[in-house]
């Protein structure tokens, strides 16, 4: 590189300077509560919500602050995780386009600049980091989740195209996407890791048919896709033809990795799909039990966890850029982070007293501290299982023995499943 | 610990290391049990000159960091300490040192002098550093008049008291919390030793019955010593901490290997998902022992305004999951695990006693709701 990189502190004035004259500052009572991913919004909501969000995006991209860590060649601004803190510093008690973060620029804008061809870079990055796609990842099938490398969904050749068959499900956002990232089975007669290859779709199409699903807490942004016949050009692949896996394996990386990434912009003191330990300090001063020692102790303990949360990811994240530790290391943090916004869950349930299990809006912070707690769990499923990061870092990290896996050296289509995908 | 070390850093945690292995093997750390002190006296001497009680001590008065954060660089010291389960006062004399660098006068020259020459050691009572809601004794009062100071109360437990030619002393007066150096000889001190849960450190109570000093011996400015005693505490807490995480990164590693050695049933404990999950776990809180109190001592060495928060995170954190990994180690040892003659006691009474120093988990988690409840604003 010929000219020198914005030193951080320069970087961050100019996007302080920026941010305190563009944006609105949030109002209290949007940063109030306790809140875990998926709000339960109406269709319009959440369509309102979107395009608002594409619209700050866009600010954000003329200003010259949008995709930090993104190539300057691809609209990007070439800069690093230490540029990406800074920002997550500033942005903080401001509105951003807090949707648009993940999955659209990661996982599914970083791995388009790690596998795509120049061509699809230069088409696809730049729209994604102006707000004009949203990405979604189409990884998860019916059959299950956690053995993603197991996907049903295939992908026959025919001339240049390739014809997806299959279905999808558990992708958060699908009815307002405009792309999907797909992991499908190219090649049946081999062991099921090297029988996998990765695509691009446009979501809205009329193969595709997108079921939205209902969560228990009333949210209807889970989607279910089933995929007829649904034809995708050679020049929409990811990767190799059956390198699928290569691909998946650093696609699950940078899932992990979202909390300490350069693609992505999370405030500072904030952990989207978390129970943040800020809000639950109002939920303390909402129901007047601040003063309570036993209140307190639960208080100092939600905010240890989510600064060990933090300072952990700071140490994974630069260990990893540094080669110190290897990148499955990332599992770490990934479990971090599940059980322990669990727990914050729990405490801010705790505190709420009665009003987890009825309430109205005077109860302020307090209201809806019993829905959360029944969505505790998908801090500990969303984004790969915390048995799955368990596994990871003892057989990965920790060189401990696999476990038995009949799959592993037989071809896939001879491998046993669940009762539900027998054929 | 941090994963990456400068050179120079590097260096220094590894001659500390080397001398610790060859000066303290685990032998040597089972025979000093019955030892008074706990640590042979030309043992810490010759600590002393690789640097163990110079990195909180300014360049002016003969010490010196290695990186400019002379706390991290401590922190490397006390990981080996953990590490190696070695004996000697890290953490009152390194308190006792920085704080006579600071705020010490030309009467406390000479003690600073042997302190960092490694021919004698401080002990510190901290009083009320910590809010304990009423519990323990309520720690020294003391009068100024006529140009003296009169202490009285009891303190305990304080470390290395009995090795300590001099205790740094916190104590209430009219006016505040005030600190004073009180020479172990003068009279009106007495020591009590105490039993402990660690093999090689020594604790005392100490009791001062009308002892007099001339107000010479005082330490900062009389009445005045809570922003002093709130640094002391996040110093102590820290390195109490680094040397903590060390003993747990030793009893980690052992517990692995053992998994992978022992059979059952005809396979490797290793091979069990259920203890495999369990060492993921362990993994993962090791991993955020280390990374909590690496930022804690940064954020103390730069003064930061998060330095309080971040350091009695990393204590409660410490303390809680800290105990519970290495509880689980003895687990996994089964039987063995639980005897004398297997070293993995050893690490189990660092991280058991490091905890119910400076403050219990329960204790800093308090601390930390004072800093949210003094955050006016809501977020
Ligand atoms: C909020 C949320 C958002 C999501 N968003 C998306 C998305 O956008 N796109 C997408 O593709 N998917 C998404 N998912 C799906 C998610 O990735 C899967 O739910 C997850 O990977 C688990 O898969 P599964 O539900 O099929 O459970 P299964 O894989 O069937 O697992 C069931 C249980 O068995 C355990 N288990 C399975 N195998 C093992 C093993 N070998 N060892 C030990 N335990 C095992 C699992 O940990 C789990 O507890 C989302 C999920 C949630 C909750
Ligand atoms: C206080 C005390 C008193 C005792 N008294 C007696 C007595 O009077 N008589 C007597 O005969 N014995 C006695 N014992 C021995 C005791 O029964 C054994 O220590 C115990 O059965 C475990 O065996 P072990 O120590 O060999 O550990 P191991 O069997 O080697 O086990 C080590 C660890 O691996 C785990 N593990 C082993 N296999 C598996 C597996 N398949 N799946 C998951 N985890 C596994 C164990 O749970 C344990 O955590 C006593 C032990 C103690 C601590």
């Amino acid at each position: 590189m010929t000219d020198a990189i914005e030193d951080v502190e320069s970087f961050r004035l100019r996007a302080r300077t920026w941010i305190r004259a563009n944006l609105r500052p949030l109002e209290p009572h949007e940063t109030l509560a306790p809140t875990l991913a998926l709000p339960v919004q109406t269709e319009e909501e959440e369509l309102a919500a979107l395009a608002r969000e594409r619209e700050l995006q866009r600010m954000i991209f003329d200003a010259g602050l949008a995709g930090i860590g993104f190539p300057r060649e691809y609209g990007g601004q070439g800069l690093t995780t230490d540029h990406q803190r800074a920002f997550n510093a500033e942005i903080v008690g401001y509105e951003y386009p807090a949707r648009l973060q993940a999955p659209t620029f990661s996982p599914c804008g970083a791995v388009l600049l790690d596998f795509g061809t120049e061509e699809q870079k230069r088409r696809h990055i730049p729209a994604i980091l102006k707000g004009e796609e949203i990405w979604m990842q189409l990884l998860s099938e019916p059959s299950g989740g956690s053995d993603v490398a197991a996907a049903l969904t295939s992908a026959v050749r025919d001339g240049d195209d390739w014809i997806l068959n299959g279905s999808k499900v558990w992708t958060t956002g699908a009815s307002t996407a405009d792309w999907g990232l797909c992991l499908a089975r190219t090649n049946w007669d081999v062991p099921k890791h090297r029988g996998l290859t990765v695509f691009i779709l446009p979501i809205h199409q009329p193969g595709i048919e997108v079921h939205r699903i209902e969560m228990l807490n009333g949210s209807t942004e889970f989607c279910q896709e089933f995929l007829t016949d649904v034809r995708v050009p050679d020049s929409d692949r990811i990767g190799d033809v059956d390198g699928g896996w290569t691909v998946g394996t650093r696609w699950m990386f940078h899932e992990r990795m979202l909390f300490n990434s350069p693609f992505v912009s999370i405030p500072v003191g904030t952990s989207p799909g978390e129970v943040g330990a800020a809000s639950i300090v109002n939920v303390a001063r909402d129901t007047g039990r601040f003063d309570d020692r036993c209140v307190r102790d639960l208080l100092g303990e939600a905010h240890m966890l989510e600064l060990v949360g933090q300072t952990l990811r700071r140490r994974i994240g630069r260990g990893v850029a540094a080669g110190r530790i290897s990148e499955q290391s990332a599992a770490i943090t990934r479990l971090f982070a599940g059980v322990s916004s669990a727990r914050k869950a729990t405490i801010a349930f705790e505190i709420a007293g009665p009003a987890g299990a009825a309430w109205t809006a005077d109860d302020g912070a307090a209201a809806s501290c019993g829905d959360d707690f029944l969505m505790r769990q998908t801090s500990c499923i969303g984004g790969g299982t915390t048995e799955m990061a368990r596994n990871v870092i003892s057989e990965r990290v920790l060189g401990m023995p696999r476990e038995r896996t009949p799959d592993r050296d037989r071809p896939f289509r001879d491998v046993p499943r669940s009762a539900s995908n027998r054929a | 610990m941090l994963l990456e070390l400068s050179s120079d850093q590097e260096i220094f945690r590894d001659t500390t290391a080397r001398f610790l292995t060859s000066r303290v093997p685990i032998s040597e750390v089972r025979s000093l049990r019955n030892h008074p002190a706990g640590f042979e006296p030309d043992y810490w001497r010759e600590g002393a000159e690789l640097g163990w009680t110079s990195l909180l001590v300014s360049e002016e008065h003969g010490g010196g960091s290695v990186s400019g954060g002379g706390l991290v660089d401590l922190t490397t010291i006390a990981h080996e300490f953990g590490v190696h389960a070695a004996p000697g006062p890290l953490v009152p004399t390194n308190v006792v040192a920085g704080t006579l660098s600071t705020f010490g006068g030309e009467a406390h020259r000479p003690v600073l002098e042997s302190l960092l020459a490694g021919t004698s050691v401080a002990a510190w009572c901290f009083g009320p550093a910590v809010d304990t809601d009423g519990r323990g004794p309520a720690g020294p009062r003391c009068r100024i008049a006529d140009g003296e100071v009169v202490l009285d109360g009891v303190q305990r437990p304080v470390e290395a008291a009995g090795q300590a030619h001099h205790i740094l002393v916190t104590a209430r007066a009219e006016g505040g919390l005030t600190q004073i150096l009180v020479p172990t000889d003068t009279a009106g001190v007495s020591i009590e030793p105490m039993r402990t849960a660690d093999l090689t450190r020594r604790f005392a109570a100490v009791t001062f019955d009308g002892v007099r000093l001339p107000v010479e011996a005082l330490v900062g400015e009389p009445g005045d010593a809570d922003e002093l005693l709130e640094y002391q505490l996040q110093l102590a807490v820290v390195i109490g901490n680094a040397e903590a995480v060390g003993a747990l990164q030793t009893a980690f590693d052992m517990t692995l290997q053992w998994a992978f050695d022992r059979y059952s049933f005809g396979r490797p404990l290793a091979s069990y998902q259920e203890l495999k999950h369990r060492f993921a776990d362990q993994k993962t809180w090791l991993e955020a022992c280390h990374a909590v109190n690496d930022a804690a001592a940064a954020a103390v060495d730069d003064r930061s305004p998060d330095a309080k928060e971040l350091v009695s995170a990393a204590k409660a954190f410490i303390g809680d999951y800290g105990s519970e990994l290495v509880q689980d180690c003895v687990q996994i040892h089964g039987g063995i695990g639980v005897t004398f003659e297997h070293d993995l006691h050893l690490y189990l009474r660092r991280v058991t006693v490091n905890r119910a120093l400076y403050g219990t988990p329960a204790d800093h988690r308090q601390r930390i709701s004072t800093v949210l409840e003094n955050r006016k604003e809501r977020v």
